[in-house]
């Protein structure tokens, strides 16, 4: 998958999941820079982009992602397969 | 709102909640507010903010309390400054298979395996011991979901060493104790594991990385069966059961096919399918549901259509039916008011889904199940938990055949020309009395379930009307009235609370299936003895204003109460001197507890 159509994904899923239309991801964001994201709303998270990428994490993935671009680069590995 | 009910996509609740709380809170609708305390032997987050969504799309909003991470056992036990302030109205206690502390090892003896069950037990008996006593409120348990492996693979479900074998006894241990305790309810997560796939439902990684008993995709059907659990015990049940008749209780149009035409009965898959539902639905009744029909057709078509010799529900099932060609959502709303019970109350069955957007549409409140594929129907209905079941009257049992006699009397009713002359004609007796044991569960549902003929709509839990009846200070009726009809069970309550030589009426309420018949004089009439009997000299009443009990405005002035004061929210209160006062009831013979026995 492009890179830039995960990141329009990765946007809709982030909006979502925080109920706010004006939030955007790049490959810096972290958990700092969007409010409520912490590590409850992280489930919710990563529960959803594994549907809407039809992937799975790895468990030792999910605790160690340091932003969205690494977690970006994770999605397209796994969804070239 | 369509998205949280049955059967909705859990993934979609888990990523949008914060969109449908928002849109549940804007709706306008009035809720009633309920203190719900999460006793957590795991994460409860989640599972919180999901239950909260379901209850507020059922008419309650709730107030949370939630324990520190897995700390269930110690809030029960010793609860905190802050959590006894919060006095919660149910305490939840959300133990899973992760929180049993010692399981069987396969070097144990019977004896010892024993022993290990009972501790377990044990622990979990004080627990509901101890919130009994703190709290005097409903608690919901979970029960215990099957493990994730089995050691001793088939042999682990009979062999005492088994984890299976020892959870399932756990499970009888727990069962056990509800079916001996009032306000003690099971939420069988046992079944709805099953029902998700257990495979799914215990994937350690939801564990082991976020201390979740459940994957995280279970939480939405987890949290909507609690809900069913709670809306019942605070009296939001549904009442009655609409049905559409072609395609709905039998396949084929009766109109067009014939009674000879239609599908019910053995021949067929698809006339099986339609019988089992029908079967389904006749057990329904036997639960209390009030049966109505609400099919466009020829009367004489539906009424031959239910006559069919395979079908298992005949035309005596139900209380009304409407079967003509005028709208649905008028058909239902007449429906309601003919039942004297609230649209919001009804469930309306019908295959056709532009019948159901029109009631859904017109009538927002009366629930309008997915009827998609007949093999599907009583699974729809049945997991949308309507009726759920947490308390059972012998009430319950005659309902359906109260209403019946109801419609009897109407048809009377309608050749007297003198209303008098017919109250006359009915030949009624009433107990009137201070309450019996006997009665407090359905004397308690009945105050969870009046909206209409309600003063005060003040809500009693078991544990508290427990109290109520225990106090020396509080002067207690029930009315139960039968008449040449039937019996219509207990359908009055008042409970007054002495203050000084005044009684200050803290809940007058009646069912509306005995409107116009002069009860609340007789209710009136023997309250009055009562405090008489008691030094008391006068009456204070008290009139709030819901969305729904308009028709009491004016109760306490129809009685001879003289209006003491009004707020703006228009909150009033009335006040009657007992001296002068003359007993008002002329048609209805009443008679005490001593009569129940005769």
């Amino acid at each position: 998958m492009e890179t830039r159509e995960i990141y329009a994904r990765l946007n809709r899923i982030f909006q979502n999941v925080f109920d706010d239309s004006s939030i955007r991801v790049y490959p810096e964001t972290t958990a700092d820079d969007i409010e409520d994201w912490d590590s409850l709303e992280h489930i919710t998270l990563i529960s959803t982009v594994e549907r809407v990428f039809h992937m799975k994490f790895k468990m030792g993935e999910i605790s160690s992602m340091k932003n969205v671009g690494e977690m970006a680069a994770i999605i397209k590995a796994r969804t070239k397969l | 709102m369509k998205e949280l009910e049955y059967p909705f996509d859990p993934a979609y609740i888990i990523q949008k909640k914060k969109a449908l709380k928002k849109g549940l809170l804007a709706d306008g609708t009035p809720r009633m507010e309920k203190k719900i305390a999460v006793f957590g032997g795991s994460t409860t987050s989640d599972i919180v903010k999901v239950l909260e969504l379901f209850l507020l799309n059922m008419g309650i909003a709730p107030v949370f309390y939630e324990s520190e991470y897995a700390q269930y056992f110690q809030d029960a036990m010793f609860p905190s400054e802050e959590l006894l302030a919060f006095q919660p109205d149910l305490v939840f206690i959300h133990t899973t298979n992760r929180n049993v502390t010692a399981y069987p090892e396969i070097t144990d003896s019977p004896a010892q395996i024993d022993e290990k069950l009972q501790s377990q037990l044990e622990k979990f008996q004080t627990i509901w011991a101890s919130i009994g006593e703190k709290f005097h409120c409903p608690i919901i348990q979970n029960n215990f979901e099957m493990p994730l492996y089995r050691l001793l693979g088939n042999r682990d479900c009979y062999d005492v060493h088994g984890r299976r074998n020892f959870l399932s006894r756990l499970n009888q241990g727990f069962y056990a104790y509800a079916q001996t305790h009032e306000s003690f309810y099971i939420h069988d997560i046992n079944f709805i594991s099953a029902d998700f796939g257990l495979k799914e439902w215990a994937n350690p990684l939801y564990w082991n990385m976020y201390k979740y008993a459940m994957c995280f995709e279970a939480i939405p059907g987890f949290a909507f069966n609690l809900a069913n659990i709670i809306k019942s015990i605070f009296g939001k049940n549904k009442k009655a059961l609409a049905l559409d008749l072609d395609n709905t209780l039998w396949g084929g149009v009766v109109g067009d096919d014939g009674v000879d035409g239609i599908e019910i009965g053995q021949e067929t898959g698809v006339s099986q399918s339609y019988y089992e539902f029908q079967t389904y639905v006749k057990e329904l009744k036997s639960l209390g549901i009030l049966l109505t029909v609400c099919s466009k057709n020829d009367h004489e078509n539906a009424i031959a259509g239910l006559n069919h010799p395979e079908g298992a529900l005949k035309p005596a099932d139900f209380i009304i039916i409407k079967a003509n060609w005028e709208n649905k959502d008028r058909n239902i709303a007449e429906t309601a008011q003919e039942l004297n019970i609230l649209p919001e109350a009804i469930v309306f069955a019908d295959d056709n889904p532009a019948e159901r957007e029109i009631v859904r549409a017109q009538l927002p409140g009366v629930a309008v199940p997915a009827m998609e594929e007949v093999e599907r129907y009583i699974q729809t209905i049945d997991r949308s938990g309507f009726f759920e079941v947490t308390s059972f009257s012998e009430d319950d049992l005659k309902r359906n055949e109260m209403y019946k006699t109801n419609a009897l009397r109407a048809a009377q009713a309608a050749s007297f020309a003198d209303y008098g002359a017919y109250l006359e004609s009915l030949s009624m007796r009433a107990v009137i009395d201070d309450f019996l044991p006997v009665y407090l569960a359905r004397i308690t549902q009945l105050t969870n379930k009046s909206n209409q003929f309600n003063l005060t709509t003040r809500r009693y839990t078991p544990a508290q009307m427990e109290e109520v009846f225990a106090s020396s200070q509080h002067i207690r009726l029930y009315g139960k009235l039968v008449d040449k009809f039937g019996d219509n069970g207990v359908v009055s309550v008042v409970i007054g609370k002495i203050n000084g030589d005044a009684l200050d009426v803290e809940l007058w309420l009646m069912s509306c299936r005995v409107l116009k018949r002069d009860m609340e004089f007789a209710m009136l009439d023997e309250l009055v003895s009562r405090c008489r009997e008691a030094g008391i000299s006068h009456i204070n009443g008290y009139y709030y204003p819901t969305a729904k009990n308009g028709m009491v405005r004016e109760l306490y002035k129809t009685f001879g109460f003289q209006k003491v004061s009004e707020d703006e929210t228009g909150n009033t209160q009335w006040r009657l001197e007992l001296e002068s006062y003359e007993k008002q009831n002329r048609f209805i013979a009443v008679s005490g507890n001593e009569a129940q026995n005769a």
